[in-house]
């Protein structure tokens, strides 16, 4: 292979692990906001779900049970959120933010003692025949496990919202949950059930991080992950095909910048830094010229409270 | 610095809660023995960054080790610059610490001000540039280092492309990226370096992702001036050779790292501790690099003997101050020629080098 496909296939490849986490984590907002519930303590969830990942398969050696730990850690601290925003009918934005600061604060603590160790990696999968490939294989078939499970996950949970009597009732709850109450279905178990599974997929992403991405643990190692996840949440108008999208766009427009940079053609930091919030947010522009059908998809209960009347 | 500290509102607020958890446990209740010297550090990170604040935290530590019970220490970490800088550092200053060390460029008119209310208590201010009385101020010349490693990788490179990711555009980050480019170039004229910004201290996803990059576009040595140590951690996956940065990394990349440039404040702070038990401290500006142990190498790994033995060479002769990275004749990136940079030059420089293909972000 001559040396542009070499760079090609450094960018591609890289492009897939920077999009993962962003992936997994927004794809569980999806789920919350669909129920009707706005979690802002994503980045929160995340950076625990990376320690407890980091600390677990450091201490058993295994990266599998570290990925079972981030997404425990991660649903454990949306039980605090789910009593207080479902239960005591508290703000969600304001709960979602406390959460935030609470998992950044409490993973450091937490992680005081991992800091400079170097972390178990979760494996790159070596398929043979399929890995060998020249130049996709790699790409496609030698990536870690979890890619392909974001990849599976956001399937599973397009076939669960639009495909699924399950779906049904999320939606119903996320759009008017005082006919769903009313027809006699559990809002609030709905929506225990949907904060759980956000919070699940925020700690996995988080693990994703701490385990495959990086494997080492420092304080805030996030760096604000969570907050682009949420806003990818909005940008796929709350379609996982279109989260797809939107994360692997932002991936691959954060990993191109770096790109040019190397090439060194003087195109200034700064700019391309920012690019892939411009571009994100362009994207959502044209999207959103299709008005109707992007609120169509808005869940109509967002960020409400639900207090039983009967 | 003053960026590593650039903290969201978010973190401030964290930082805030954290800081006073700290200064409530860590201090409230501490009665002890009058002979003993207090002594504080505050921090802008948390100790566990193992990069910055970890570095200034081992130097407390060796204090403690080398004064035993002469001294206690304390610190304050997290700490936001401004106004809650200002709070802690008083609250220190209340508490009878007789010595505050402040270790972030944002600290410093928070730092003056204080001092000013508290004539008899002493201050040391890291790497910024006011002084007064009772306010010392110190840095370390960490571009010293960076022309050995430059040498290194000039010499190891096959490929002639080292990748550099660097966090910002700012006088400290590019002088280190001319002195690594004068070593580079002093063993290997076709040496080129791709630069890549990342636009943060501490994005460890980033930084590996710019590692990545660069990799597949022909380097075959990296080094940074960011703070994790997630390129060392990728450049072993590819099997290729790099730097560590601030603390020796050698751990999380022991078949890839070849150095590190190690911020070493621990001599420093025992010198300046016992000054002030001997009663004999005064305000100083110091900038302390190689020769003083405050820029260090761990013991260089990984490369031929020869390799080796060049770089300490250097190491020798930056000692013995025969070397100086700056000194001699410097053609800028615009072809224009400056000579033997004095130190308000290197910290304030914001040009290029020739031989640097990037454009600095200006």
């Amino acid at each position: 292979m001559n040396l542009e496909l070499v760079a090609l296939q450094a960018v591609l490849a890289t492009i897939v692990t920077a999009s993962t986490p962003l992936l997994l984590a927004a794809l569980g907002e999806l789920v919350t906001e669909r129920s009707g519930v706005l979690n802002l303590g994503v980045e929160g969830m995340m950076v625990l779900g990376a320690v407890a990942g980091f600390a677990v398969a450091l201490v058993t050696g295994s990266p599998y049970l570290g990925i079972l730990a981030s997404a425990l850690a991660g649903a454990a601290l949306a039980v605090p959120f789910g009593f207080l925003t479902l239960n005591l009918v508290a703000n969600q934005v304001a709960t979602g933010l406390a959460l935030t600061l609470l998992g950044l604060g409490l993973s450091g603590l937490v992680g005081e003692h991992f800091v400079g160790q170097p972390g178990v990696r979760l494996d790159k999968l070596h398929l043979p025949l399929l890995s060998d490939i020249p130049f996709v294989g790699p790409i496609l078939f030698g990536q870690d496990i979890l890619v392909y499970a974001s990849l599976i996950l956001a399937f599973l949970v397009y076939r669960m919202i639009f495909h699924s009597r399950l779906g049904l009732i999320l939606r119903a709850v996320g759009d008017n949950h005082a006919s769903a109450h009313a027809l006699g279905y559990s809002v609030i178990g709905v929506r225990w059930g949907a904060v759980l599974f956000g919070g699940a997929l925020a700690g996995l992403g988080g693990g994703y991080l701490s385990l495959a991405y990086t494997p080492q643990w420092i304080e805030n190692m996030t760096a604000g992950r969570g907050w682009i996840a949420l806003a990818l949440v909005v940008f796929s108008s709350w379609l996982p095909g279109r989260l797809i999208g939107g994360a692997y766009l932002f991936g691959a427009v954060t990993i191109l910048g770096f790109y040019v940079q190397g090439m060194g053609v003087g195109v200034p930091a700064q700019l391309l830094s920012s690019l892939p919030y411009i571009v994100t947010i362009a994207a959502l522009v044209v999207i959103s010229k299709r008005r109707g059908a992007a609120r169509a998809d808005t869940p109509a209960c967002l960020g409400q409270s639900f207090v039983p009347d009967r | 610095m003053t960026f590593r500290s650039a903290l969201t509102r978010r973190e401030a607020m964290r930082s805030a809660l954290l800081g006073s958890v700290v200064l409530a446990t860590g201090l409230g209740g501490s009665a002890v023995a009058a002979e003993k010297l207090k002594a504080a550090w505050v921090y802008v990170g948390p100790v566990g960054d193992f990069g910055y604040s970890y570095q200034h935290d081992q130097g407390r530590i060796a204090v403690e080790k080398a004064l035993g019970d002469k001294v206690q220490t304390s610190f304050v970490e997290n700490v936001p610059e401004g106004p809650d800088a200002e709070r802690v550092i008083e609250r220190l200053a209340r508490e009878g610490n007789q010595l505050i060390f402040t270790t972030s460029f944002g600290f410093m008119d928070p730092t003056i001000k204080v001092a000013k209310k508290y004539p008899k208590v002493h201050f040391e201010h890291a790497t910024g540039y006011k002084k007064a009385d009772n306010v010392a101020i110190y840095n370390a010349r960490f571009y010293e280092g960076r022309y050995v490693i430059g040498q290194i990788a000039g010499k190891m490179t096959k490929s002639n492309t080292i990748g550099y990711i660097v966090s910002f555009p700012i006088p400290e980050v590019v002088s280190g990226i001319n002195s690594f480019m004068l070593g580079a170039q002093s063993v290997n004229p076709n040496v080129k370096v791709k630069i890549v910004w990342v636009n943060s201290w501490y994005d460890p996803g980033k930084e590996a992702d710019a590692a990545k990059v660069l990799i597949g576009q022909g380097a075959d040595i990296l080094t940074q001036h960011t703070d994790s140590t997630a390129a060392l951690q990728v450049a072993q996956e590819k099997g290729i050779l790099a730097f560590g940065q601030s603390s020796d990394m050698a751990r999380f990349a022991p078949k890839t790292q070849i150095t590190s440039i190690v911020d070493d404040w621990a001599t420093y702070y025992v010198e300046r501790v016992k000054l002030e038990l001997a009663g004999k401290w005064k305000s100083a500006d110091t900038w302390d690099g190689i020769a003083k142990g405050a820029v260090y190498l761990p013991e260089i790994k990984n490369v031929p003997d020869d390799v080796k033995k060049m770089a300490e060479e250097t190491i020798a002769k930056i000692k013995a101050g025969t070397l100086k990275p700056f000194g001699g004749t410097i053609t800028k990136q615009d072809g224009s020629t400056v000579k033997d940079l004095d130190d308000g030059a290197i910290l304030s420089m914001n040009w290029y080098i020739k031989g640097i293909d990037d454009k600095l972000p200006q």
